[in-house]
This record gives structure tokens, sequence and C-alpha cells, in this order.
């Protein structure tokens, strides 16, 4: 359902700052797939997703998505079949508006009209869907967003990301700047999103462990290479041990332990 | 005295709706307003002068105001132009059309022309004072007026553009083009700055192309005077606050103006005044905040 052609991204080409992010990365990811994605700091993860959504344009290859080319298409647009989630919690809500008005805007994607969609059978359908995350936010719906802690907010990020039953869902470390209880618990709804809705899904993660036991693929990047694809029975095998030496097999060099072997 | 102030306070809230849509709502310090309020003013007073109807007067000097804001949202998004310069390039190019559109005039009488509020007190004043009657018509105007934007910030338009100044990432996130809300906030936010500045000519009785001097200040002013008043996210208390601080400015403006006298102070401070208040109100809403992170801005940076 995604396919990726050749995707270079260079930063201020032609200056001394001219940083090569992604280097002819081509990928195919197919519907239903659970990717997990690790790398070293600056390795270019971020980057691979915001090609694939849309934020910049690549400096040379091509977007594919659902066999339409889509390079070009701005990230509003494909907002409509991508939903993301960043690293900071503050970025997937308004914090000034309240849990329903935010809802409502998440509901429908696309072009807004002059149409009050809030009434009593949708807060009721929001309570619902908000039951489910066990953090006592059904009861409040018309509070602001800002007065929620980072883990409900994160949480709430997700179920109205679910909520437009997006084809394709990038996670770029949303559980890292939380604290570790409520990561385990956005974690866990995540995951049970996935699998209720079968969602294709690409996660980052700096947690090792997570991107083994997690989902049935699995990228290490460097230096914005793609320099592992595992998948398979291999996947279902990996433990850190394993993933340690291929690394070193690939780079030849020692890796660094101490941002990928978290926890 | 206290009718007058309150007529003035409504008049003028009218455009302080429109200054809190773009600096509150939007983040978008647009500074066009100083031009949109006097273009109102001159398409209503060459349109009466012409022998126009009022309210078709009216109507097409806020559809000018749009247009105005249509154009800094214009430049601001294609010429990818930091709002900021947008709205000075706008203003500036107002300020030769608003003298255009008044025949080539830096000012235009209204000394017999059929008005709005002439033709009401014409019509009303008989009984009452002629500013009570003002004074009702502004109250009815003002609040249909902050009743339908109560409503359009109800509906998943007006939310999305409400998210917007708070969070633009998840405005793209929901599908929706940030350009476009921009376009509809801007343009709105200056249709009512005109229609404001529409009233403010029958209210005078004359158009000048230097209406609009201070305008955006004063406007600020009044929106962070409302802030002090009323703490709350609902819709209905941000506009509510938006008015009553109209009014207070106003109320504060003449005071200045009349016990300032006593002080040595003369209408030509006023400015200053204005300024020292938007400054007083800055430094008591910063030591207010607990300090933390602070959102970033949508400054002049933001382009
Ligand atoms: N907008 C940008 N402008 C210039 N350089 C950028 C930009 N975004 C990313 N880069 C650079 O591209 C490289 C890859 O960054 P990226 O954010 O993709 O890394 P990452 O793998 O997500 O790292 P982390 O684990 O720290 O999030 C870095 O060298 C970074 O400095
Ligand atoms: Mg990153």
């Amino acid at each position: 359902m995604l396919e990726l052609k050749n995707i270079t991204q260079v930063f201020h080409p032609g200056t001394v700052n001219e940083n090569i992010a992604l280097q002819d990365i081509s990928l195919s990811i197919a519907r239903g797939e659970f990717v997990t994605i690790i790398g070293s700091n600056g390795a270019g993860k971020s980057t691979l997703f915001n090609s694939i959504s849309g934020t910049f344009l690549p400096t040379s290859g091509e977007v594919r998505l659902h066999d339409r080319n889509v390079t070009k298409e701005p990230e509003y647009k494909r907002a409509q079949h991508i939903g993301r989630i960043f690293q900071n919690p503050l970025l997937g809500t308004a914090g000034n508006m309240s849990l329903e008005d935010n809802m409502v805007m998440a509901m429908n994607k696309g072009f807004k009209g002059l149409k009050i969609s809030l009434n009593t059978t949708l807060r009721d359908s929001f309570r619902e869907q908000l039951v489910p995350l066990q953090m006592g936010l059904e009861y409040r719906l018309r509070d602001n967003v800002g007065l929620l802690s980072g883990g409900q907010r994160q949480a709430l990020t997700l179920l109205m990301m679910v909520m437009s039953r997006p084809d394709l869902i990038l996670l770029d470390e949303h559980t890292a700047a939380l604290d570790p209880k409520n990561a385990e618990i956005v974690l866990e709804l995540t995951l049970g999103y996935i699998r209720q809705y079968d969602i294709t899904a690409m996660m980052i993660t700096h947690n090792m462990h997570h991107a083994i036991a997690i989902g049935d693929r699995l990228l290490m990047m460097d230096k914005g290479e793609i320099i592992l694809d595992i998948r398979g029975e291999e996947k279902r095998s990996l433990t850190v041990e394993k993933l340690v030496r291929k690394f070193q097999e690939i780079r030849k060099t020692e890796l660094k332990n101490d941002e990928m072997l978290l926890s | 005295m206290i009718e007058g102030i309150l007529v003035e306070g409504l008049l003028y809230a009218i455009m302080v709706l429109g200054v809190f849509i773009t600096f509150r709502i939007l983040d978008f310090p647009d500074l066009t307003v100083d031009g949109s309020f006097p273009l109102g003013a001159a398409i209503f007073a060459s349109m009466v002068t012409a022998g126009a109807d009022p309210w078709l007067a009216v109507s097409v000097a806020l559809l000018g105001g749009v247009l105005a804001g249509l154009c800094t949202a214009a430049i601001h998004t294609y010429l990818k132009v930091p709002n900021l310069l947008a709205g000075i390039l706008t203003m500036t190019m107002l300020w030769s059309i608003n003298i255009r559109v008044m025949g080539n005039r830096p000012n235009l009488q209204l000394i017999r022309q059929s008005t709005i509020l002439r033709n009401l007190v014409d019509v009303l004043g008989g009984g009452v004072g002629q500013e009570w009657v003002l004074l009702g018509f502004f109250v009815v105007l003002v609040l249909v007026i902050k009743i339908l934007l109560d409503i359009f910030f109800h509906t998943d338009l007006g939310l999305t553009l409400g998210a917007l100044g708070n969070n633009p990432q998840m405005v793209i996130s929901s599908g929706v083009n940030p350009a476009n809300l921009k376009f509809i906030g801007v343009g709105l936010s200056n249709g009512l700055v005109a229609l404001s500045g529409a009233f403010s000519a029958q209210f005078l009785g004359f158009a000048d192309v230097n209406l609009g001097q201070g305008i955006i200040i004063a406007g600020l002013a009044s929106v962070m005077i409302g802030e002090f008043l009323l703490r709350s996210n609902r819709i209905f208390f941000l506009t509510l606050r938006v008015i009553l601080g109209s009014i207070l400015f106003r109320g504060i403006m003449y005071l200045g103006r009349y016990y300032g006298y006593y002080v040595g102070l003369t209408p030509n401070d006023l400015k200053l005044i204005t300024g020292l208040l938007i400054i007083v109100s800055l430094i008591i809403t910063q030591t207010k905040k607990a300090p933390g992170p602070r959102k970033k801005s949508g400054g002049p940076a933001n382009a």
C-alpha cells in the first residue's frame, strides 16, 4: 500500500551545512503490516516519516500510496489517509480547546463546513470511545485538553487518530515523553487499536526490546539508510544479541549501546 | 456621558472582534486593520454621497474589508511573506485606495446624506434622547454579530479555525489546508473592521483617510483589557469579554480626555496612554503567568 522509490532527502544542499538525511531509500509496506523502526539519533527515522507524510518535498525519489504517486501532494491532503503521532504530546491536540471540540475536528478528515456536528448523540459516542482508555476522560468532555497530563493527552491523540480510520499510522517515539507507567498504557492501547482495526502501522522506538517483541517487521536505520530489514520467522526468533551482531557485521563498528539499548 | 462611552465602546467592539480573531484565534498579527477601518468608512461615505441605500453601502463596506483581508492573506501565503509585513503592505496600499474611493479627497463629510444612524434618530429620536437611540441600535447590532460569531465558532469549520493559532500541526493532521483557514479568518476579521469603520463614519459625520491611525493598537488594548475581566475557554465568554474590553477601553480614553486636562494631558497624549496601557497589561500577564515552557509564538518568523 505504501511504496518509497529511491527517496533522497538533502538538507541545505550546496552549503557547508549540507546534510544527507535520507540516502536512496526504497521501501515497500504491505497492507496490514506492522513495522518497527530503530536507529540512533539522527539516523533519519523522523525524516523518513516526514517524507511519507509529505512535510517536505524529497530532494529526489517517489512516494506512492495506494498505487498513486503522492510525492507532490501536500501534507494536509495525505493526512486523509495517514495518521501520525509525535513524541511531543502537545502536537496532537489543541490545548486551548475542550476534549469534545478536539474530537469533532479529528472525526472527519478533510475540509470542514458550516455544520455543527457536536450534539448529544455525538457526545455519548465520544464518551463511549473514551471509556476503554480507562483514564476517566469520559467525564471530562468539556475540560480543556491543556489540563490533561501528558499520558492522557497522548492517549486522546491516539484515540482521535483512530477515529478517522486511517489506512496507515506513523508513530514517532510516541511514548518516549511519558513516564514508564503511562508509556506502557499508551503502548498497550496502541497495540489494541492496531489489532482491532487492522491498521497498517510504522513505529519508531528507541526501545530495542519493544522493537523486537512488537510487530512483524523490523527496520534498522543508520546514517540515512535502511541497513536491516527483518521479517517473518527471522523476526520472530530475533533477540537483542542477534540484532547487535547483525549491526556489527554490516557496519563493522561497535554499536553504541547508550541510546539503542534502553531499558 | 455614560451612554456616550457605551455607544463608542460598542461601535468599536465590532472592530475589536476582528482584531481578536486575527491576534488571538489565528495567532496572525494583522496590521491591515489600520487600512481596512478607513476603507469601510470611505466606501460607506462615497456610496451614500452618490445616493446609494445606506444598508447597501454598509454591506459593500464589509465586503471591501473582506477583500482587503484576502489580499493580506494572499500576500502572506503565496509570496511567503511574514504576516506582519503582508499586513503593512496592504495597509499602505489601502491609504491610496481610500483616497481614490472618496473621489481623490482625503475626507468626505456626511452632512445631509441619509445614513442608518441618522434615519433611526429621525424616526425614533423624538421621545428618548438621540444617544439612547444609538445605544439601543448598537446593543442590538453588536449582539447579533456576537451571536453569529459564536455560532460560527461552534461549526466544524469554526472549531478548526480556533485550533489553527494553537496547533497548526493538528489542523494539517485533520486534513485541512491551513492557508485556506487563514484566508477565511483574516477576511472575516477585516470585514468586521470595515463594518465598524462604516458605522464610525456615520457616528462621526465624516470619513477620513486617517481614521484608521492607531486603530490596531486601540483594538489590541481593548482585547487585553477584556482578558483581565473574565477567564474562560468558551467562545461565548471570549467574545463577550472582547465587547466589555472595548467599552472599558473607551471609558479609560474618556477619562483621559476629560480629567487628563487637569494634569496637563492633551488629546494628543491618548496614543501614548494607549501604548502604556498595553505595556502595563503585558507586564501584568507576564508576572501572573507561572514560569514554564511557553508555546512558541507565531511571530514574524512564522512565514
Ligand atoms: N528540517 C530540517 N532541516 C535541516 N536538517 C534536518 C531537518 N530535519 C532533520 N534534519 C537532519 O536530518 C538528520 C536526520 O534527522 P531525523 O530527525 O530524521 O533523525 P532521527 O532518526 O529521527 O533521530 P532521533 O532519534 O533523534 O529522533 C539529522 O542530521 C538532522 O539534523
Ligand atoms: Mg526523530
